[in-house]
């Protein structure tokens, strides 16, 4: 079973919740899909090793062959090409490795070369490794990571993915092809705001989905209005309770120092696994 | 000769468009005949790569000098390989700067005014 944590907000919980669901369950794999910025490694004590390179095709030009017809400019989505009178002018911050310009050009201009945009990394313990990528400084695009990241899932029967925040690319990618989306949001109008967001998105790729309010009591009860009144399963709240902030900052997971928390994200998952079914 | 003004609007008294790449529309004055046309820019809405699809589309119109409140450097890199000469800083409305432009008052620049994603209002892409 796959589950995806996510979130509209950022800093509303992901890791946090993602982390402590993974060492709550038996046989059990945790894939941090925040490739600008993985954290969940924060929580364990080996370091990451470096798995493997990530790269993605990027074109190169034979300008003696090229005829400037223009067609895989018109061809990109991305505006990596252009292609001005008789000269092909190439932007490799734009392009996202699609490889349909070499399809597309008539007279084989175009071949490809493998450029490196980051890393996977492996970590974690023995109950749980723990797989994170990390998208090289300067690149713009982290979905091909995310991408090879999600193909790791299957060494443990139960895989559970920490989203990157937002509902662009890089967190739809994450969020689709799951058996369920947890959405972490906060009882305050910024989390609902972003909630919403995750929300419309979520529908749109059609991942059943549920929501976990965290740090619960330091606003109002809209999230929970929200969810009524849209159907939407309110999994669990997580109280806005000092101890769990005290063992964070000392690295600890809730669930290792507070043992009622364990018995919480055990029934989150089954719960989930409910309503999966 | 065609000089194109990046413009709000498809009319010579429309107020001038100050970003390249996320202009509404192109105005195309012909100082030779005194033609006058708006192109629109279809690549305004762009996800990423306005400004080199706005120079594409610049280069097919056959202008020779693009003026526009300024220029990022893809759109820059982009012109100058079309052969458009570019002027920033252009303000008012269509029909002025072009005057301004025939008088000599406005110079051709050597490289790019503004950074990256400067036309997309504060929102990063």
């Amino acid at each position: 079973m796959k589950i995806t944590v996510a979130s509209g907000k950022g800093g509303t919980g992901k890791t946090t919740i993602a982390v402590n669901l993974a060492l709550s369950v038996e046989d059990a794999m945790l894939i941090d899909c925040d490739v600008e910025g993985p954290n969940s490694h924060i929580f364990f004590k080996e370091p990451m090793v470096k798995l493997k390179d990530v790269s993605i095709p990027t074109p190169r030009f034979d300008l003696d062959i090229c005829t400037y017809c223009g067609k895989c400019s018109d061809f990109c989505q991305y505006n990596a090409i252009s292609v001005v009178q008789d000269k092909l002018l190439f932007f490799e911050e734009l392009c996202h490795g699609c490889g349909g310009c070499r399809i597309i050009c008539p007279v084989n201009a175009i071949s490809e070369e493998e450029h490196i945009i980051g890393t996977i990394e492996k970590g974690g313990e023995e109950e749980l490794p723990l797989y994170h990528g990390r998208l090289n400084i300067g690149e713009p695009f982290g979905v091909p990571i995310i991408r090879e990241l999600k193909g790791l899932a299957g060494e443990r029967p139960i895989t559970i993915f920490d989203s990157p925040p937002g509902t662009a690319c890089p967190a739809v990618e994450t969020m689709r092809d799951v058996d369920f989306c947890i959405l972490v949001t906060e009882p305050t109008p910024f989390g609902l705001h972003d909630l919403k967001l995750s929300v419309d998105v979520i529908r749109e790729i059609g991942t059943p989905f549920g929501v976990i309010v965290n740090r619960d009591g330091i606003g109002d009860d809209r999230v929970e209005s929200y969810c009524e009144r849209e159907n939407i399963p309110l999994l669990a709240r997580i109280p806005n309770d000092l101890e769990i902030a005290r063992l964070y900052s000392e690295g600890i997971p809730m669930v290792k120092g507070i043992p009622r928390y364990e018995e919480m994200f055990r029934e989150l998952f089954e719960r989930i696994r409910g309503l999966v079914r | 000769m065609k000089v194109a003004v990046t413009s709000k609007g498809k009319e010579p008294g429309s107020e001038v468009d100050p970003r390249f790449g996320r202009c509404r529309y192109f105005a195309i004055i012909d100082t030779d005949t005194g033609g006058f046309e708006a192109v629109e820019n279809e690549g305004a809405l762009a996800a990423g790569g306005a400004g080199p699809q706005a120079s594409q589309t610049l280069s097919r119109t056959g202008a020779r000098v693009v003026i526009s409140g300024s220029v990022g450097p893809k759109a820059f890199e982009a012109l100058k390989a079309a052969g458009i000469e570019i002027i920033t800083g252009g303000a008012g409305t269509v029909e002025e700067v072009v005057k301004k432009y025939m008088k000599g008052e406005l110079k051709p620049v050597t490289s790019h005014s503004v950074d990256s994603h400067s036309g997309m209002g504060g929102r990063r892409g």
